[in-house]
Order: structure tokens, then sequence, then C-alpha cells
């Protein structure tokens, strides 16, 4: 049942309100990051009126919590609407977008009002304008919104299409939304406490409660956005060089293998914390160790899809086979380099997992070079280089300026690697994360980083012009009149000869109930132990 | 990746080892302390280095809006000290550049790591959690003497 074409571009338009709020995020995002990393150096520092803080904060809502999530609700809903053609209302897709700009916007305004200068952890003690937390909770219940939107239309497929499993593209984008909600529920919980005594009605907050929660929260968040460039680099980036899924149970299997382990490992951020004993700390750093896997698969499963298609056409070797791969592609370039960005923070995030050693590097700079090279390498520069891909889909026009697309996704590429090395050089000499000026007085542990800091000012410089090129890119295309030639959106298909996926692997929501079994279990531990030290709360106070 | 998966067994192998072996583990203190009586709760109440009859040493630390008390602190160079951190306010956190002596200080706790400190000179503890308008100013020193 093909639906009316008016229905289609109805579906267009709610996507673009999602992409196009991630691009005006990033937008903002970098205007505010680059203003950071030229503070931080001793040769410019900034100016009096800078507040480093408010401005940190905007960045990293801006970057980690806006961009992310509205990219990822409008990929999800695209690759769904695509797949499961139909006759819809969009009713609901329309008010989670509008409940996630409420939020964002309620959120931003405080901030930019100085009422929450508490970055993007929102650490309790440090208390918030009610507002804010509140902003930040609609945005999560929005998003629980296009979750119902996209679960609502895969129980309608298995209804109308008994015996057969979810489209591919379709389970990844269900999937990560399965893990996103078992997930949220920790954030939620912590708004819950956080709410009350913003208002003032309860007298303090448990502390170190309010931290389990979040990271009950936040580590699983960065596997939301790595979920997010796997739905395109399984799916949607094969057909850049007309190859195949390497496998539909193996993409299927590191989409299960996520929704169970991305949770139950929150505890290798608070490693450094009290009240959480050492055999916790350990439990989550062998859980952590696990959720590598998925990943090692998928470096297995693309680099087998690169190699299938050298080998049908005829090349063969390490050598011929990256070559004749179109790196000349925005949405290939842009995929890819992020891949290999994400080597680095694979190695990364298996010593900030490392239990003993992250002393080392906790709290450091090292730490803002890893998710730099994690959620800005592969996850942002996928998520730009599929917008070269989706936007001439959506909109009906070409893409304005390819070349610039490109040349945006190489500096990317480049900016990312000079920023985050030297992050991750400056904090193994320890220089530490969040901090407005890191020169203490002419000390000379800190004469031995500030280098580093002017380096990694200079990265953070060009991918500052590479959001411009993408955000010019972005809104050329809308502005020109010339038109795609299809706005066909094809995803990509298992190899042949393929074999039948188990059925075990397709029911995605009772591995999300299974999910939320396993994170219980893996915080009863901890949790059940700061919950029988009653302690003391602390009162709170705002301190910018 | 078999190869990854077998590097993963090998690391935790290790971290297990010098865990259960060698006694290397992160901060990990479990006493509790009414933040906002910090400085009338002994021995927080006299921050600073004590000598314990065995010749090692406890340091106590209280870190609050925007510095740390004691602000300065002289320890013999090869003693074992530990060190115990709680915050009067906001979450803090005490880190020593070019060392592993890395640990949260979170109101209401009291974190603990013992460190020995091989080398002379004048070592930096600053604070590496946002805590405030200020919080590039909270640093503190020690001085390692001969």
């Amino acid at each position: 049942m093909t639906p009316p074409e008016t229905q289609v571009r109805n579906e267009n338009r709610v996507v673009i309100a999602h992409i196009y709020t991630a691009t005006a995020a990033i937008a903002l995002g970098a205007v505010f990051g680059v203003f950071q990393g030229f503070a931080r150096t001793s040769v410019f520092g900034a100016p009096t009126w800078f507040d480093y803080y408010r401005i940190l904060t905007m960045h990293g809502v801006l970057m980690a919590l806006v961009f992310t999530t509205f990219f990822i609700t409008g990929l999800s809903l695209f690759v769904t609407y695509r797949s499961i053609p139909r006759e819809r209302r969009l009713a609901v897709a329309w008010f989670g977008w509008s409940l996630m700009l409420l939020g964002t916007a309620m959120a931003a305004l405080t901030i930019l009002h100085g009422d929450a200068t508490v970055l993007y952890t929102f650490y309790a003690p440090l208390k918030a304008s009610p507002w804010f937390y509140i902003g930040a909770t609609l945005l999560v219940l929005g998003t629980w919104v296009v979750a119902f939107e996209i679960f609502e239309n895969v129980i309608f497929f298995r209804k109308s299409h008994p015996g057969q499993p979810i489209p591919l593209v379709v389970f990844c984008a269900t999937a990560t939304f399965v893990m996103w909600i078992v997930a949220t529920l920790g954030v939620v919980a912590e708004m819950g406490l956080l709410i009350p005594w913003a208002f003032g009605w309860t007298p303090g907050i448990n502390v170190m409660l309010t931290r389990m929660f979040f990271w009950y929260f936040g580590h699983p968040l960065v596997y939301f956005w790595i979920m997010g460039a796997y739905i395109i680099w399984y799916n949607i980036i094969p057909t850049r060089y007309g190859g195949n899924v390497f496998s539909d149970g193996l993409t299927r299997l590191t989409f299960v293998m996520l929704i169970l382990l991305s949770t139950p490992v929150g505890i290798h951020h608070e490693f450094m914390d009290p009240g959480i004993s050492s055999t916790w700390k350990m439990l989550h750093t062998v859980l952590t160790y696990g959720v590598a896997i998925p990943s090692f698969i998928t470096a297995f499963a693309i680099f087998a899809s690169f190699e299938l298609v050298a080998i049908k056409q005829g090349r063969r070797g390490f050598i011929a086979t990256v070559k004749g791969l179109p790196w000349s592609d925005p949405p290939f370039s842009g995929a890819a380099l992020g891949m290999l960005l994400f080597i680095l923070g694979g190695f990364g995030g298996l010593v900030n997992a490392s239990y003993s050693m992250d002393s080392v590097v906790h709290n450091t700079i090292w730490i803002v070079g890893h998710f730099h090279v994690t959620v800005g390498g592969p996850v942002a520069l996928t998520f730009l280089g599929a917008a070269y891909w989706m936007i001439p889909r959506l909109t009906g026009r070409a893409l304005w300026k390819p070349e610039w697309a490109l040349f945006q996704t190489r500096l990317w590429f480049f900016g990312m690697l000079i920023m985050s090395l030297s992050m991750h050089y400056a904090g193994l000499l320890g220089a530490p994360r969040r901090t407005a000026e890191v020169g203490y007085m002419g000390a000379n542990v800190a004469n031995t980083w500030e280098p580093f800091m002017l380096l990694a000012a200079a990265g953070g410089f060009f991918l500052f012009v590479s959001i411009l090129t993408f955000v010019a890119v972005a809104v050329g295309t809308l502005l020109q009149n010339a038109k795609t030639e299809s706005m066909e959106a094809t995803f990509a298909t298992p190899a042949e000869p393929a074999a039948a996926t188990p059925a075990l692997l397709q029911h995605v929501f009772r591995w999300g109930a299974l999910a939320l079994v396993l994170a219980v279990l893996a915080y009863a531990g901890p949790l059940g132990e700061l919950l029988r030290h009653p302690g003391y709360l602390a009162p709170g106070m705002r301190t910018w | 990746m078999t190869f990854g998966i077998s590097m993963l067994v090998v690391f935790l192998a290790l971290i297990g080892f010098a865990a259960f072996a060698d006694n290397i583990n992160p901060p990990s203190g479990m006493q509790q302390i009414d933040p906002t009586k910090v400085s009338q709760t002994p021995p927080f109440d006299k921050p600073g280095l004590h000598r314990l009859p065995d010749g090692s040493y406890e340091a106590y630390y209280v870190a609050q809006v925007f510095r740390f008390n004691p602000a300065t602190l002289t320890i013999p160079i090869g003693s074992k000290v530990t060190f115990y951190v709680t915050s009067a306010d906001v979450v803090h956190g005490f880190f020593v550049p070019g060392t592993d002596l890395n640990m949260m200080a979170i109101p209401g706790w009291v974190n603990q790591e013992t460190h020995v400190f091989r080398k002379p000179g004048e070592y930096l503890v600053i604070c590496h959690e946002y805590c405030g308008i200020d919080h590039q100013d909270m640093f503190a020193k020690i001085e390692v003497s001969q």
C-alpha cells in the first residue's frame, strides 16, 4: 500500500524539523566551543566579561544532549517512515518534536540567563533553577513520545506482515530506542529528586544517589549516540559503495548486545567516588569490557562488507580494498573518517574503564579528548555525512556545493585529530578538564601542558570552520532550486547467500525487558550499599 | 575480533591481579560526615598532617569553595601518607598532577587514598571538578622535602 504523495511530504517535514533543529544546535554549540579552546590558552586568555562556565554549560548541553538527540530521533523516524510505508497521522511525531523543543528552549534560556551554570552533568549539590531540570526532563519525555511513534509502527508491521522479520534498519532504530528507554529511567529518577529540591520543597539532596542515577543514564547515553552511528554504518553506508550488509543476523546480534550491555556499566564513571566499594567498581569494569565486544563485531562486519565489494569488483588485498572505496563521496567520507577516529576513541575508552588505571586520567582533559574523539568523531562526523545523504531525500533539492561537504568532513577529521591528541597528552601531564584557566600561577607542572592547550585551540578552530561549512551547505541546499534526481531512500540488504536470522534475535522488546533486569542486577549491589548508609543530605548552593 | 576479545581478557586479568595481589584499588572511602558541621567534626576541625606511631602519616583535607585547607603541607620524602578528603559544600576534586593521587571530595563522605611521594619538590593539589565561578583558583601545594 503506497501512501499518498502529500503524506510522504508531511513525513519529510517532521524529519526536516528534527534534522534542522540538530543543525541549529551544532552551529550554536560550535560558536560556544571555539571560545573555550582559546580561553584556556595563556596566550589568548579570556576577556573579563567572559563567563567560561556558562558558555561551557551551553556547549555541553547543545552538543551532547540536543544535537545528538534531535539527529537520532530524526534519523530513526526517517528510516521507519521510509521502510514501513502506510497511511499514518503525524500528530504524535509532531507532539514529540514540540515537547523536545520546548524542553530544550527552557533549559537553554535558563542557562543563558545564568541560572543553571552547572555544566551538562548538573552534579548536585550545585543548585540550578528548577526550570533547567524541568526543561531537561521535557526533552527526555519528548524522546519517549518519538520512541512510542517508532514502536507503534513496528507493532503495525508485525500485525500486517505476520511471520516476517522487521526490516533491518527499523530493527536497529527500534533497538536504539529500547535501550534509550531503559537508560533514561535513571535520569528521570534523578530529576524526581532534583526538581522538588530545587523548588525548596525538600531540605537537602542525597548527593551520591543523584550521581549513581546520573551515571546509570550517562554511560548508555554515549551508546545511544554510537547506536545512531551504527544504524548508518550498517544500513546506509554500504549503499554508497554498492555493497551489502555483511550479515543480517550479526547486525541484529550487535544491536541486541548493545541493548543488554550499555546500561549496567555506569559506575566506571565513579571509580574515584567514595561510598561505592571496590567490589562494585570491579564488577562494572568487567561489564564495561563486555560492551566493547559489539564494537569489535562492528569493526569486523564493516571491513568484511568492504572486502566483499572488492572481491566482487576483482580488487584483491588490503590496499586495493581501501583504495576502491568512494573517499570523495561526502556521506562515505564522514562515516569512514569517523571510524578511523573511533579506533583512537576505543583504545582510550578501555583505559578509562580500567578500574585502577583510571586514577591517572580521571577528570583530566584526557577525558575531554576521549569523548571528543568518540561522540565528536565517529558519531558527529557520521551524522554530518549522513545529513548530506538525507537532506536531498527530504527536500528534493540537490546538495548545494558537494565539494564543500567533502572538504568539511576532511577538515573535521584533521581538526579533531589535532585537538583530541593534544587533549589526551595534556591530560596525561595532569591538565584538568572543565577549568577556565589552567596556568596555576605559573606552576612548573602547568607550564608542561600549556603548548598542548594552544594546539588543542588550533584543532578547535578547524572544527569551528568545519561546522560553519556544514551549516552553509545545509542551509544553502534549502535556498537554491536545483532538484535532486530521486528522493528514494534505499537501505543495504544482506549479502547473498544469506543464512536465515535466528528467530531469537527478532524479539527486540523482550531483549529490552531482559536489559532492565540486567541493569537492576548490576545496580542492586551498589544502590543497596548506598541506601544502607543513610548519611546526610547536602543543602546545596549556587556557587556561580 | 578473536584477538580483540582475548586482549580484553588479558587486560582484565592484569587489572584483577594488580587489585588483589598488589592492592591497587581506586579510592573508596566509606566513612560519613555531616557536610554542614565539617569544621566542628574531628579530625577535620584541625586539617593537616598527623604522624602515626608506626612512622606513617595521615593528611586531613577540607575542600570548600574555593580553597583547600591546609593550603600548604610539607611531607618528608618516601613516607607513606593516607589522604582523607571531604567537602563542606559542593562536589570538589582532589588531584595531584603527575601522580595517580586522584579522588572526588563529596559532601557527606570522607574519601581516602594512600600515596608515597618518591621525588622531592613542589607538587600542586588541584580541584579537578567544576565547583563554581572561581573553580580555577582552587589549588593547594605540597612540598616534598629531602
